[in-house]
């Protein structure tokens, strides 16, 4: 699935809900339903800086897509690296590196955009195009 | 008096007037500021100088032959002296107005560098906020002197008879916190000063935690040096000042070099200026100065006792109902403590505990509170942190309880 398809499911998922409350709620799920990373890749080098609660990222390469895996020990947090995960993992480096991230705002989450949030929502999006960077200059 | 509801004088629904931020919204909900500890909210008082300042007197200070600096410089020395009279430092030029007390410590530690020798031992507490920490390790670095700490126990006090052990190394210099800003604890600070004291060490005390809620004597304590932040008791950001000894400061060099703190320049050589100028390189904050003194000055109207008084009933109120949550450990809990509860819940991360809580208008801390030492010890990643001020009301502390359980449904 393209990245722009997933971001509009998302977009639409969010939608259903009213308040802040139900979204979170979702985020939370969400959060829980994350595939688990392989605690060998829960190492120190893998933790993304810049978040108050840590955040781990892992990232392989296979058949020309990038394979995404995360964890946090925060579970907002961990919702959001859902959403990370969801949107950017099983992409080409290419559709990563072109992907806007217009869809955080249209989900009701652009709070967590601000630098001061601390929860690394913006750091988590830089290594994750670093990542593609990398990969990319592989090929 | 061990209850502030029987002192007329104090009314805190009245003192609230005086702070516009606390009548805001914030997502939808009335703010409840828990957050005091990070900076403490501004009276009118305050806002009403620094509009005034702006208003009608701005201008450089000291050398202008013109009206406006002649009001301006007085309005600053005055504040000097406001400030002098409620820390009781012998002289007005021993107070020396900085950023902050970051700045006032790095101050110090930049001074003893021309002191310390290699081997010489300096001393910290466990207890300390990063910037008590920091500079010091810098200074040691430079001079191969050794930094040695003392440790803390369980209640988050220091361990005084390891203090006792750790004075027989003869250290030159001990700096300590008033009180930790992470967990509220009062640390016996005039009987570290006598022992430090009687085996020849200076010593430093970080008083940012402190000064919102206890007045302090320099000379009574015999302090070396006490610094802190006009922030952290109802003054503007960006300003604070350095208390040290006469003796000290005379024998400090200059930490900054510009104008303002030179008796003569020529290529060939500068003398500096007597004090307090010698340590106040470049234009001041001129407004932030005369707004610390107008802090300063509205909070002695509340009254010292009064503030400790009341805020100690908060204190009591919120670790009662907190306490009473299933799951919630206190982290802290010296019998001498102020008005700071750090915490955590079982298996929720404070994080998350603080943004849920946002959403329902209250501001608190989580995180390391910039005291990773402290998160060590305790084997933790960090704590949820309410500090109340004397503007705040039980009232408040019951939306907090309501507010953590209504996290607590959502986040397990």
């Amino acid at each position: 699935m393209k990245i722009e398809t997933i971001q509009n499911e998302l977009i639409d998922e969010f939608s259903m809900f009213e308040d802040w409350m139900e979204r979170y709620e979702y985020m939370i799920e969400l959060g829980k339903s994350l595939p688990l990373i392989n605690s060998k890749y829960k190492t120190d080098e893998n933790i993304i800086k810049g978040c108050q609660s840590k955040v781990w990222l892992h990232s392989e390469f296979e058949n020309d897509k990038v394979i995404f895996s995360a964890d946090s020990d925060a579970i907002i947090t961990k919702g959001i690296v859902a959403i990370l995960v969801r949107v950017f993992s099983n992409q080409s480096p290419q559709a990563i590196l072109s992907a806007n991230t217009n869809f955080i705002d249209a989900i009701g989450l652009k709070e967590h955009l601000s630098p001061t949030r601390a929860n690394g929502l913006v750091s988590m999006i830089k290594q994750i195009k670093m990542y593609a960077l990398a990969y990319q200059t592989q090929q | 008096m061990k209850n502030a509801t029987q002192n007329t004088t104090f009314d805190v629904h009245k003192i609230r007037e005086d702070f516009p931020i606390l009548h805001r919204k914030v997502n939808g909900k009335p703010l409840v500021y828990f957050d005091n500890a990070a900076t403490s909210q501004t009276p009118l008082q305050v806002i009403e100088k620094i509009t005034n300042y702006y208003s009608t007197y701005n201008a450089n200070i000291h050398r202008g032959v013109h009206q406006l600096s002649q009001e301006a410089t007085d309005r600053y020395e005055e504040a000097r002296q406001t400030i002098q009279q409620h820390f009781n430092a012998k002289h007005a030029h021993e107070i020396i107005f900085t950023s902050g007390t970051t700045h006032s410590i790095n101050l110090v530690a930049h001074g003893f560098g021309s002191i310390l020798k290699k081997g010489d031992v300096i001393l910290v507490s466990a207890l300390e906020h990063h910037s008590n920490i920091v500079p010091w390790q810098m200074l040691c670095e430079k001079t191969e002197a050794i930094l040695k700490v003392i440790p803390m126990t369980e209640l988050g006090e220091l361990d005084m008879n390891q203090f006792d052990a750790l004075l027989k190394l003869n250290p030159k210099l001990v700096f300590v916190n008033h009180i930790s800003n992470a967990l509220g604890t009062i640390n016996p600070i005039k009987i570290i000063i006598e022992k430090s004291h009687n085996v020849g060490a200076a010593v430093l005390i970080d008083g940012a935690q402190a000064c919102p809620h206890i007045k302090p004597d320099v000379q009574e304590l015999d302090v070396d040096f006490y610094v802190t932040s006009a922030h952290k008791m109802c003054g503007p950001t960006g300003v604070g000042m350095l208390y040290a000894k006469e003796y000290w400061l005379e024998k400090l060099p200059p930490y900054q070099g510009g104008g303002e703190m030179i008796s003569e320049v020529t290529f060939e050589k500068t003398t500096y200026a007597g004090l307090p100028h010698k340590f106040e390189a470049g234009t001041p904050n001129i407004c932030g100065g005369i707004a610390f003194g107008a802090a300063v000055d509205y909070m002695n109207a509340i009254g010292f006792e009064n503030i400790a008084a009341y805020e100690n009933e908060l204190l009591e109120y919120a670790t009662a109902q907190l306490s009473a949550i299933e799951g919630l450990k206190i982290y802290g809990s010296s019998k001498q403590k102020t008005s700071v509860i750090s915490f955590n819940i079982e298996n929720i991360h404070a994080y998350d505990i603080g943004t849920i809580i946002d959403k329902l208008g209250i501001a608190i801390r989580t995180g390391q509170h910039c005291t990773q030492p402290i998160m060590d010890f305790y084997g933790i990643s960090g704590t949820a942190r309410a500090s109340f001020a004397f503007y705040n009301t039980k009232q408040e502390i019951d939306r907090l309880v309501e507010a953590l359980k209504k996290a607590i449904l959502m986040l397990s």
